[in-house]
């Protein structure tokens, strides 16, 4: 059904992707006890913050995200991407920065393990950054940018 | 022990990221664009992530301490504020017009690393500056 009406969306790819990820973030809360939220473990594993989860534990993390992509793009013969241009990815990546430092998190941190805790801040940030990113891109949209 | 385990996490996190078709941008971009060609793909990345991590925080409950570790770490604020909001509605900006968040944008260093440094690189000038402003 969906095949159908989105001929170019991948929901089983997406649905296994998706295990895998909540799949990693379980072994972070259950082994570790910790929030796997990659924008605060980005920011911990370079020194940006301080204090919080061992600095150790973020660089690791962090390593392993790059590593696991890598490991399946080298079994896949690659994974097709489609960038924008640099300058709109240096605008896009200084808010994203901002963002999700002042707001406590991201995808990872609100999106998954938030909302699978029910925490009403996480379910107020992924309404919330959802709503602005459909906004934004149709706000691109109407200026021509797309 | 523990370094293992984040580097096992994060590796079975890229991996995941990578095969779900959210390393790509233009992807991510068209779950955001309602008024275009848009794909639910990303809807299903979530709705699969958030099945075992539901079951986790089920398993969390009955455990004194992680299977690995001394104790919990875990957020405590219960409070919603302005921080929050205006942080997620910044984000959400940021997250349409480049179509990358920091999960995938870290990833994306293996796969495409040209094409991807100008974000990350810019995403921790904007966690630096954040700090700044908040210290």
């Amino acid at each position: 059904m969906i095949a159908a009406a989105f001929p170019y969306a991948q929901p089983g790819a997406g649905l296994i992707g998706g295990l895998m990820i909540g799949l990693a973030a379980a072994i972070m809360l259950l082994g570790l006890g910790r929030i796997a939220g990659v924008s605060g473990l980005a920011a911990r594993a370079t020194g940006i913050a301080k204090g919080g989860t061992p600095r150790g534990i973020a660089i690791a993390f962090i390593l392993g995200l790059p590593l696991g992509a890598f490991i399946v793009a080298s079994l896949t013969g690659g994974v097709p991407a489609t960038f924008p241009p640099p300058a709109l990815l240096v605008i896009a990546g200084l808010i994203v920065g901002f963002g999700t430092r002042l707001g406590s998190g991201c995808t990872s941190g609100h999106g998954v393990c938030g909302l699978s805790r029910l925490s009403r801040r996480s379910m107020l940030a992924t309404g919330l950054f959802i709503a602005s990113g459909f906004a934004t891109v149709a706000a691109m949209r109407l200026a021509g940018a797309l | 022990m523990r370094i293992v385990i984040a580097l096992l996490s994060g590796m079975l996190f890229g991996a995941g990221l990578a095969i779900s078709g959210m390393a790509d941008p233009a992807r991510v971009r068209a779950f955001l664009d309602l008024f275009g060609r848009w794909d639910p793909t990303l809807a299903f990345v979530m709705g699969g992530a958030i099945v075992p991590m539901s079951l986790a925080w089920l398993i969390q409950k009955r455990l004194g301490k992680p299977l690995a570790d001394a104790a919990f770490n875990l957020p405590e604020t219960r409070s919603l504020d302005g921080k929050l909001a205006l942080g997620a509605v910044l984000f959400g900006i940021g997250w349409g017009v480049g179509g990358l968040c920091p999960g995938p944008a870290i990833a994306s260093l293996a796969l495409a690393p040209a094409a991807v440094a100008p974000f990350v690189l810019a995403m921790l000038v904007g966690m630096a500056l954040h700090r700044l402003a908040t210290r």
